[in-house]
């Protein structure tokens, strides 16, 4: 297949065979980290930008890592440190990227739809590392990525996603990417944390946390985002525990082997316990491990897609 | 796209890959620390078969690891197709080994840089031998092959087809002649 595709901007827009093609490449590249030398030179003289509008440690960094490991030249740009604060526009800021001969802009923000925005806007690569409430497509990537390792394929797969749905661009590209692959999703929350309509995305909804876990291969346990709460309406951090905290004796019920991903930061003793974020079911590192080799394919057919069409014009 | 001639069968590629393992062996006289690399796809079938020449020959079982060059191409932006990065597999250390790196064909040597980059950021072997099933000549870089199981001198616009029955189901090679047009 040939990979046309210059931005990575949600996964609503891959097909499954794209998205089962990022996953294959993911494949090849997890080796690269396990070499005395972790390095290839496949993006050597690349330049990547990673433009956070919004604070993350972990996706930033991954996406670092992952871009020196192909040998690329990575800059960082914290937005409240930048010309940003002075007004600048997200165009603009873009523009002025692509004039400084960048590559590939890695690019995180607080409003949904920003980096498709941003990607119409410069003939450079857009790689989405969460837009507001709208996709995170390489954290789901990698989710899909560990599950298929751990479980030999998604075709068919019982996936329960628990937590905030409503504010989750995590649940949202699971979402999209586990359902194209033909995974069967459920997703469990508190009534005010699951948006309206939600069943259209081809989902099915249960308030229940036994019963998400009852039949389900792997769950996907959110963060309780309570910098979101600004309207006092989520559960309070101990009532949420006792109601949808996932624990090892609701895990007694589970099926055997049953896989625990969580996206990370956890918060322990609110969304999972620690016995459960350090026990056997646990995913947890592993996905962080994984989200290395999925960055670096999605970056390196990124570079890829954007030379052809450079030889286009 | 013609085929001109068939250069190697069955026989003679199996009777090749035997005279190779002994003059490995020749060259080589302690195998403990051999190691044999092949370049994916076909080299890395080749490997394997000369691993076995070589276990029956001498007794021992030699390592055996599979290289993939894609990302240390040095034309990844001049392709027209997309290439598909597959995986390495080096699950043993090469520090201090004598690695015999095997393709199927040697042609302007461009591969055979890939794959020495790439070795070399696996550790620091004592020595890094080349065994190609087939020289077509037209090298671009100054690189030479230890071991070879045919010279076959071409014409720019020929190819040499190596067919191994591990990936197209029978073992020959075949010179084909591409069209002007």
């Amino acid at each position: 297949m040939l990979w046309t595709k210059k931005d990575l901007l949600g996964l609503e827009y891959l097909n499954r065979e794209e998205i089962e093609f990022v996953l294959e490449t993911a494949a090849s590249f997890k080796e690269v980290s396990t070499r005395d030398i972790k390095k290839v030179p496949a993006l050597r003289g690349k330049t990547v930008v990673n433009l956070f509008y919004e604070p993350s440690t972990r996706t930033r960094v991954s996406f670092e890592v992952a871009a020196k490991r192909l040998s690329a030249d990575v800059i960082n740009i914290a937005t409240e440190t930048s010309s940003v604060r002075k007004g600048e526009t997200l165009i603009d800021t873009g523009k002025n990227i692509q004039a400084l001969k960048a590559d590939i802009i890695v690019m995180r923000h607080n409003y949904s739809g920003a980096p498709t925005l941003l990607a119409r806007n410069v003939d450079i690569s857009v790689i989405n590392a969460g837009d507001g409430w709208h996709e995170h497509p390489t954290q789901a990537l990698l989710d899909i990525f560990t599950l298929k390792e751990k479980l030999g394929t998604i075709e068919g797969l019982k996936v329960s996603i628990i937590g905030d749905i409503s504010h989750s661009r995590v649940a949202r590209s699971n979402i999209w990417g586990l359902t194209k692959l033909g995974a069967k999703v459920s997703v469990c929350a508190p009534k005010m944390l699951i948006p309206q309509a939600i069943e259209r995305m081809g989902v099915t909804v249960t308030h229940d946390v036994d019963e998400a876990l009852q039949e389900a291969d792997a769950v996907n346990v959110l963060r309780m985002q309570f910098e979101r709460d600004n309207q006092n309406a989520f559960p309070k951090q101990l009532e949420y525990f006792k109601n949808f905290g996932i624990t090892e004796e609701r895990l007694i019920k589970a099926k055997k082997n049953i896989v625990v991903m969580h996206p990370g930061p956890i918060n322990r003793g609110i969304e999972i316990s620690s016995a459960v974020a350090d026990g056997k079911h646990s995913v947890i590192l592993e996905q962080v491990t994984n989200g290395i080799a999925v960055r670096m394919a999605v970056l390196f057919l990124a570079a890829q897609a954007n030379e052809k069409v450079d030889s286009r014009q | 796209m013609r085929e001109k001639t068939k250069i190697l069968d069955a026989q003679t590629i199996s009777r090749t890959l035997i005279r190779i393992a002994h003059e490995v062996l020749e060259h080589n006289r302690i195998t403990d620390n051999l190691a044999i690399v092949g370049i994916r796809s076909r080299g890395a079938h080749l490997a394997k078969r000369l691993a076995d020449c070589v276990k029956k020959i001498d007794g021992k079982e030699v390592p055996v690891g599979i290289l993939d060059i894609t990302l240390y191409r040095d034309d990844l932006t001049l392709l027209n197709y997309q290439p598909v990065v597959h995986k390495t597999e080096i699950n043993f250390d090469i520090t201090d080994k004598n690695i015999i790196l095997v393709d199927d064909v040697l042609y302007t040597g461009r591969t055979i840089r890939c794959a020495l980059s790439e070795l070399i950021d696996f550790g620091r072997p004592k020595t890094i031998q080349l065994a190609v099933l087939v020289d077509r000549g037209h090298r671009e870089l100054p690189i030479r092959a230890d071991y070879v199981g045919k010279n076959i001198p071409t014409a720019c616009n020929e190819t040499v087809e190596v067919r191994l029955a591990e990936s197209d189901g029978c073992d020959e090679v075949v010179i084909i002649e591409k069209d002007n047009s």
